[in-house]
């Protein structure tokens, strides 16, 4: 088993076109599960006992639901989508497709971890913004949004390497990507060049992700 | 201005419920300084919390400046919160916000407009003395530094009402002094009431007017902090007045005094000392001090004085009696042999 480099230079179009369609992947569905997710979260946090939207109802309900859907195995998610994945992209293959499901597995994935980074915050301090008079919405947007901020950067960092792993399997349905790249001429074809390099590729995109998350959430944590 | 009406409060846990606060009734007058004492899980922090509502009284009612608090919606509760500030014993500043944005916080709950917010979070950074600190973030500040800022935004809103949730006890001493003065201060300037629970007994004699001692979320003695500390009902109130003014005469020494002793109080302005010399000159009698302090609680003195009194019992009777006359609070901590 060796690397030719001759494989390399000759599929390299096709290496550029998996890594552009994996950002896809990545950036629509990281898109969704932040614009979803994260209203999610404050919800599921907000609702708990004790604190200004409490509502036993909503929580549980909320909070089932996420259950359910992180409970699925991903590749059953993929396959049982999709109706709705052609409802909506008017296809079932590419990687807008498999946006599709990749959300909606993101979407709870993400929302838990807002709620939790919610619950690390210092209940004193959601306490004093009540004592103040706050309404809901500042104690949202000034206390938890930016008490949280440091360890919302460590979820986001968490979700995005997820969806990467993610959307690899992606690659089963032709979802396109790197995955789907390595399958195709690794998997099937037993091509062990383009394998190394496409999971190189994979190492390389995570370290990144999880840097520059790590440096991130150092640099703007004021504590 | 906050009348608290038989107000218990009952937390349900999984092992059960436990009652944080027990049919307390207890009205606190305007502009006054009022401090509760009592030790851990005496239920403070329950009362204090019930005031403003962050905690829901089981039953009784909360009156802060004529209206039932327990009887506002959400958004009235809101609005009344405004006007009743609050600081914590860990001051609970948003870490992640400069101290302006800290205090601005409140402003805007309020709905200040901008141009207001700018100006009104200088003037309360300078009363607490902080206005180099404005664009500092709370984990840079010292303990002392983080109480005044939260001072600031408790008063951003002009409230009628501080409440004080051991507001002190995280502080080294010398920045409690500073702290109380501080509260002095508004309270004397902005007339604004303040409620201040500590385990402290040394924090109510420096700034409070009247207090209360709670046990097992009861009131069990109440008055004005003079009083209370000149004669103590209570046993506890007196193991809590005895960590600031001690008259314990040590064992080995009350073991040797042959005499008859007795504890003197003399309260304001009486003269403690030249009336026992009065005394010991008409009476026949030898007199021998083991202890003796002049307290100043509320700037009024209260003298304590602890001595031996030796002689026939006879003349010693006369002599208490004399001291009785002249106004000494008179206590026989031990008979002559
Ligand atoms: N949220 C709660 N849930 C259950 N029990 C509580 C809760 N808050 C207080 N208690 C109980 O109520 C009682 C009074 O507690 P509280 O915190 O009012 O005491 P405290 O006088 O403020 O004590 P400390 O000096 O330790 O602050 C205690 O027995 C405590 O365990
Ligand atoms: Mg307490």
């Amino acid at each position: 088993m060796g690397v030719e480099w001759g494989r390399i230079v000759e599929l390299w179009p096709d290496i550029q076109q998996a890594f552009f369609e994996t950002l896809i992947m990545i950036s629509i569905s990281f898109g969704v599960a932040f614009l979803v997710g994260l209203p999610l979260g404050i919800l599921l946090f907000a609702t708990e006992r004790g604190l200004f939207w409490e509502n036993r109802f909503a929580k549980s309900v909320l909070g089932f639901i996420a259950n359910m859907i992180r409970s699925i195995p991903f590749i059953i998610l993929l396959v049982a989508l999709i109706p709705l994945t052609n409802l909506i992209v008017g296809t079932t293959i590419g990687p807008y497709a498999a946006s599709v499901s990749l959300s909606v597995a993101a979407i709870p994935f993400f929302a838990r971890l807002v709620e939790t980074s919610f619950r690390e915050i210092d209940k004193g301090i959601i306490e004093a913004a009540t004592a103040v008079g706050a309404t809901p919405m500042m104690i949202i947007k000034d206390v938890l949004l930016p008490e949280a901020k440091p360890s919302l950067i460590q979820g986001i960092t968490l979700t995005l390497i997820s969806l990467i792993a993610y959307s690899a399997m992606a690659g089963v349905v032709g979802g396109g990507g790197i995955g789907d790249l390595a399958i195709r001429f690794g998997y099937y074809r037993y091509d062990n060049t383009i394998m190394i390099v496409t999971v190189l590729i994979l190492i390389v995109l995570v370290q990144v992700i999880q840097q520059a998350g790590d440096w991130t959430s150092k640099i703007i944590d004021k504590r | 201005m906050i009348e608290i009406e038989n107000l218990t409060k009952t937390y349900t846990t999984k092992y059960g419920t436990v009652t944080g606060v027990d049919q307390v009734s207890l009205t606190v007058e305007e502009g006054e300084i009022f401090g509760i004492v009592g030790y851990s899980g005496a239920g403070k922090s329950s009362l204090i919390r019930c005031i403003n509502l962050l905690e829901r009284p089981t039953s009784g009612a909360v009156r802060v400046g004529g209206s039932d608090l327990t009887n506002l919606s959400g958004e009235q509760l809101r609005k009344a919160r405004l006007k009743i500030g609050m600081i914590f014993q860990h001051f609970h500043l948003i870490s992640q916000k400069t101290v302006y944005d800290n205090i601005a916080f409140a402003l805007r709950a309020a709905g200040t407009p901008p141009k207001k917010i700018r100006e009104r979070v200088d003037a309360l950074l300078e009363m607490v003395g902080l206005a180099d600190k404005r664009n500092v973030f709370p984990g840079q500040l010292s303990g002392g530094q983080k109480q005044r800022v939260g001072i600031a935004r408790a008063l951003a809103n002009d409230p009628t009402v501080l409440l004080c949730d051991e507001a002190t006890s995280a502080l080294d001493p010398n920045t409690t002094l500073s702290i109380l003065q501080l509260l002095k201060d508004i309270n004397r300037k902005l007339n604004i009431t303040i409620i201040l629970i500590t385990h402290e007994m040394n924090v109510v004699k420096e700034i409070c007017d009247r207090m209360a001692v709670m046990q097992d979320g009861r009131v069990i003695e109440e008055g004005a902090v003079y009083d209370v500390f000149a004669s103590p009902e209570t046993e506890l109130t007196r193991e809590f007045i005895s960590s600031v003014v001690s008259f314990d005469v040590p064992e080995p020494v009350l073991a040797s005094v042959s005499g008859t002793l007795i504890r003197v109080l003399f309260r304001g302005n009486a003269a403690g000392e030249g009336i026992i010399s009065d005394m010991l000159q008409h009476y026949g009698v030898k007199g021998n001090f083991l202890h003796g302090a002049i307290e100043y609680i509320q700037e009024k003195p209260l003298g304590i004085f602890v001595m031996e009194l030796a002689g026939q019992p006879a003349e010693v009777t006369d002599a208490l009696r004399y001291l009785e006359n002249r106004q000494a609070t008179v206590e026989v901590m031990k008979y002559g042999r």
